[in-house]
């Protein structure tokens, strides 16, 4: 049989019916499917695929074992590498990872990882199959603050080799941007509550309402016996774009949006309490995971019309393929090489059009995508009362500022070793979005793992904390 | 952890105070900061002022305005919050020496008493203003009267106190003059606004606590954005508590009001699952 030149199409619910509902767009490979996928691989001898992904998941193996019907085995073999398949599957930006390498991928699609990987996650989590083991206690206290996925990485690590772990969480939920930045239409809490309630059966004890740096200092937690920290705290805190008009009701940070959205509920108000406000004219400014999200999310509150607002083009946006397609599918326009310039404002104070300007591109920057330059003469007016701002965010300052002896980058990003993730002071560990900036799951991931190897160490060498 | 109402007080129809069990929180609480509450699962983030944080016990006082609040203040002793989150926001900056009047308008005087209390306990010289529109209305006057050196009073009706608003009380000390290093205010929008103009053209340093509205508190969603001397600032951790003569006040009436017509759809909705036998006494 000659193999499929494309990948298996993923079930999805179609647009029109889909943009009326939160619930998820991929419904996820039937077994006849996976099945049908897995055989497209090739079984390289060397599987360039596995190059591609950040936490070397034995990706010929998993497929391998998954199309010789052995699901346990597959899982495992991912599970050994990545303990969030289900996630991961869903959100990795496969397009650029494993994907990207994939022989299949070279001349045909390439094969559908990301899928696979979600369909064992899925399977292993509808089997109630887990595979986290604790050791034998070895009486080490130690704090994770932060419960996004660098954070419970590091936590399931540590639970596994005997430690005593508390992870402490500023909302209240634990899970940090994957509950409350990713909408459910895309990343089904269910999903990721259930890889949380894995880690409380592990032993890890999680703490939410507590900010550290505010509540209870890094000091204090080494005060209060743990022998050691790491710090999660991810890029919550969001960029402005510096525009007049910004302060306007109806201008809001991505991140606020998504919250009164994704962890407060707002699009079931007023049966949930938190009220989100969207008009009938929508602007996103930005084009990554960030603004597809926030875009989409507008768009199941059914306004008129949502833009997606750019200074570049197609080729650079940083969002997931996957993502892009899916909105454009939803009916969502795009104004590329755009940038707003001023928000205008009504006498009562509320948004009622962004000022805009079209944009060139120039040469490449330090980034090396191509710098968008401004077209003089080219502003326009967009015709809109809701503007959301999604360009970006940095670290929050919280921690920093109050543990002594922690050094930051310029941008406020922690400095670390990368070998050990160990911050400047002794003890102290981070890894993820706080370190790197906005980034990735997966790379919070293996941050978390790696900071979790060295601390244990360096507990195991007796470090004294700093 | 269960963050349990010990005590309740009734102050007023429509303010409580409640002792409640938060350990963690009174760990670090000083004068000027604020928790976030929310009572249940599908419930809002509230901010509210810390009163008093001692013992592992918190207290504040609630003035019911919406739905959420109105849930908050039904509550009785034995109940539990589901979350209490702090202490949040900076501390209020504390003078050493000289006099400091404080005003306090409605729920604003819980908050001002904590920080009478510190300048009191440092030797400044304190002045209390506590107004209210109607005798009724005034609340907490005895724990306000003890942590200050000299008590004054107002209502609009003139039920008690100098007939007027806590701006009257303010301006007559001025006018006979009381000299004052700095003003504290702490009430709705408008009296703190109100204030800032009293004081302004005396050059004496006034400060105010803005209360935007807020989702998390802690700088994660820019929503508590005010201006102050032309600048950006998130209230939730820059503040609560700014120079009152550089606040943009227009700015933060507007941003409160942002919400103004789902309050009313979340009230009405209360309202009516209540008066079909939905919900609590
Ligand atoms: C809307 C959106 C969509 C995204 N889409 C994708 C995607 O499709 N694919 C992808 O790979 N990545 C995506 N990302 C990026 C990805 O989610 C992040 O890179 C990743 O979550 C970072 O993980 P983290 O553990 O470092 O931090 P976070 O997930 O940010 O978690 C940090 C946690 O720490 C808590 N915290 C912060 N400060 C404190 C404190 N002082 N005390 C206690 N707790 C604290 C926070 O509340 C939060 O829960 C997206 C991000 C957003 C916002
Ligand atoms: C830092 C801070 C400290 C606060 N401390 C206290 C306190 O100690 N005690 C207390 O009772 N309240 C305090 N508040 C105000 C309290 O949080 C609000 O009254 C509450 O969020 C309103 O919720 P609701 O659902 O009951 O009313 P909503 O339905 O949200 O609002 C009802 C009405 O109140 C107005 N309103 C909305 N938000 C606010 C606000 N933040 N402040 C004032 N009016 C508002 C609306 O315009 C509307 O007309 C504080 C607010 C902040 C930001
Ligand atoms: S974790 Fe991400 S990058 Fe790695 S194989 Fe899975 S989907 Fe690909
Ligand atoms: S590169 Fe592609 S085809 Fe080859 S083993 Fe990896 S997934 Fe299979
Ligand atoms: S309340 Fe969200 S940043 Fe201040």
């Amino acid at each position: 049989m000659a193999l499929r030149k494309t990948k298996v199409p993923m079930p999805e619910q179609p647009p029109e019916e889909r943009i009326r509902n939160f619930r998820e767009v991929a419904l996820g490979l039937t077994p006849e499917l996976a099945q049908e996928e897995a055989e497209r691989c090739l079984q390289c001898k060397n599987p360039a695929c596995e190059q591609g992904c950040p936490v070397n998941v034995r990706i010929k193996e998993f497929i391998g074992k998954l199309r010789g019907g052995d699901l346990e085995g597959a899982y495992r073999s991912i599970w050994s590498t990545n303990i969030l398949p289900s996630i991961c599957g869903r959100v990795c930006p496969q397009e650029e990872q494993c994907e990207k390498y994939c022989l299949m991928g070279k001349k045909n699609e390439p094969v559908a990882i990301g899928r696979l990987e979600r369909y064992l996650g899925d399977w292993a989590r509808e089997q109630g199959l887990t595979l986290a083991e604790k050791a034998p206690p070895n009486g080490k206290k130690v704090a994770v603050v932060g419960s996004g996925p660098a954070g419970l990485t590091c936590a399931s690590d540590l639970a596994q080799k005997g430690y005593d772990v508390t992870i402490f969480e500023a909302l209240h939920v634990p899970g940090g941007v994957l509950m409350y930045g990713i909408p459910e239409f895309r990343l089904p809490k269910a999903v990721v509550q259930a890889e949380i309630d894995g880690l409380r059966r592990l032993g890890v004890e999680i703490r939410t309402d507590v900010v550290v740096g505010k509540t209870l200092t890094v000091d204090d937690l080494f005060a209060d016996g743990y022998r050691a920290v790491f710090l999660g705290t991810g890029a919550g805190l969001p960029n402005f774009l510096g525009i007049p008009g910004e302060n306007l009701c109806g201008v809001y940070s991505a991140n606020e949006f998504l919250t009164r959205i994704n962890l407060m509920k707002g699009y079931l108000f007023p049966e949930y309490d938190t009220p989100v406000k969207c008009g009938r004219r929508v602007a996103v400014v930005g084009a990554g995971n960030v603004a597809m999200d926030a875009a989409r999310c507008a768009l199941r509150l059914g306004p008129d019309k949502v833009y997606i607002v750019y200074r570049r083009t197609w080729d650079e946006m940083p969002a997931r393929r996957e993502e892009i397609h899916h909105a454009k599918e939803e009916g969502i326009e795009f104004h590329l090489l755009t940038a707003p310039i001023e928000i205008l404002g009504d006498e009562q104070g509320w948004v009622r059009g962004m000022v805009c300007q079209r944009m060139e591109l120039g040469e490449p920057d330090a980034s090396g995508r191509r710098r968008p330059v401004p077209i003089p003469g080219s502003e326009y007016q967009l015709d809109v009362d809701t503007v959301i701002v999604a360009i970006g965010t940095t670290p929050n300052p919280l921690v920093a500022r109050s543990t002594p002896g922690l050094q930051t980058t310029r941008w406020g990003g922690l400095i670390i070793d990368e070998e050990t993730g160990m911050t400047t002071r002794p003890g102290v560990f981070a890894g993820g979005d706080s370190v790197t900036g906005a980034a990735t799951v997966i790379l919070a991931m293996g941050a978390g793992r790696r900071a979790a190897a060295g601390i244990d160490r360096y507990l195991s060498e007796g470090g004294k904390e700093g | 952890m269960v963050f349990r109402i010990r005590k309740k007080r009734v102050l007023t129809p429509v303010t409580v105070l409640f002792e409640v069990e938060a350990p963690l929180v009174c760990r670090h609480a000083q004068p000027g900061q604020f928790v976030i509450v929310r009572l249940g699962e599908k419930s809002e983030r509230i901010p509210l002022t810390i009163m008093e944080a001692r013992d592992g016990v918190l207290s504040i006082v609630i003035q019911a305005v919406g739905k959420s609040t109105r849930e908050l203040i039904g509550l009785g002793e034995g109940d539990a919050l589901a979350d209490v989150v702090g202490p949040l926001g900076q501390p209020c900056p504390l003078r050493d020496s000289g006099t400091v009047a404080v005003v306090g308008g409605g729920f604003g005087v819980a908050p001002i008493i904590p920080i009478a209390r510190a300048l009191h306990d440092r030797g400044v010289h304190v002045i209390a203003i506590n107004g209210a529109r109607t005798a009724e209305l005034l609340i907490l006057e005895d724990e306000l009267r003890a942590v200050s050196d000299r008590y004054l009073v107002s209502t609009n009706d003139g039920s008690k106190g100098v007939q007027g608003m806590v701006t009257d009380v303010l301006r007559q000390l001025i006018d006979q003059g009381e000299h004052l290093d700095e003003v504290i205010a702490i009430g709705p929008m408008v009296m703190m606004r109100a204030v800032a103009e009293v004081t302004r053209p005396h050059g004496i340093r006034t400060l105010v606590s803005l209360d935007p509205i807020m989702v998390d508190g802690t700088g994660m969603c820019g929503v508590c954005r005010v201006s102050v001397g032309g600048e950006t600032r998130f209230a939730c951790v820059d503040g609560p508590i700014f120079d009152a003569h550089q606040v943009d006040f227009d700015l933060a009436v507007r941003r409160g009001h942002m919400y103004d017509s789902e309050q009313k759809v979340a009230l009405e909705h209360y309202e009516k699952c209540r008066c079909h036998g939905g919900g609590e006494a």
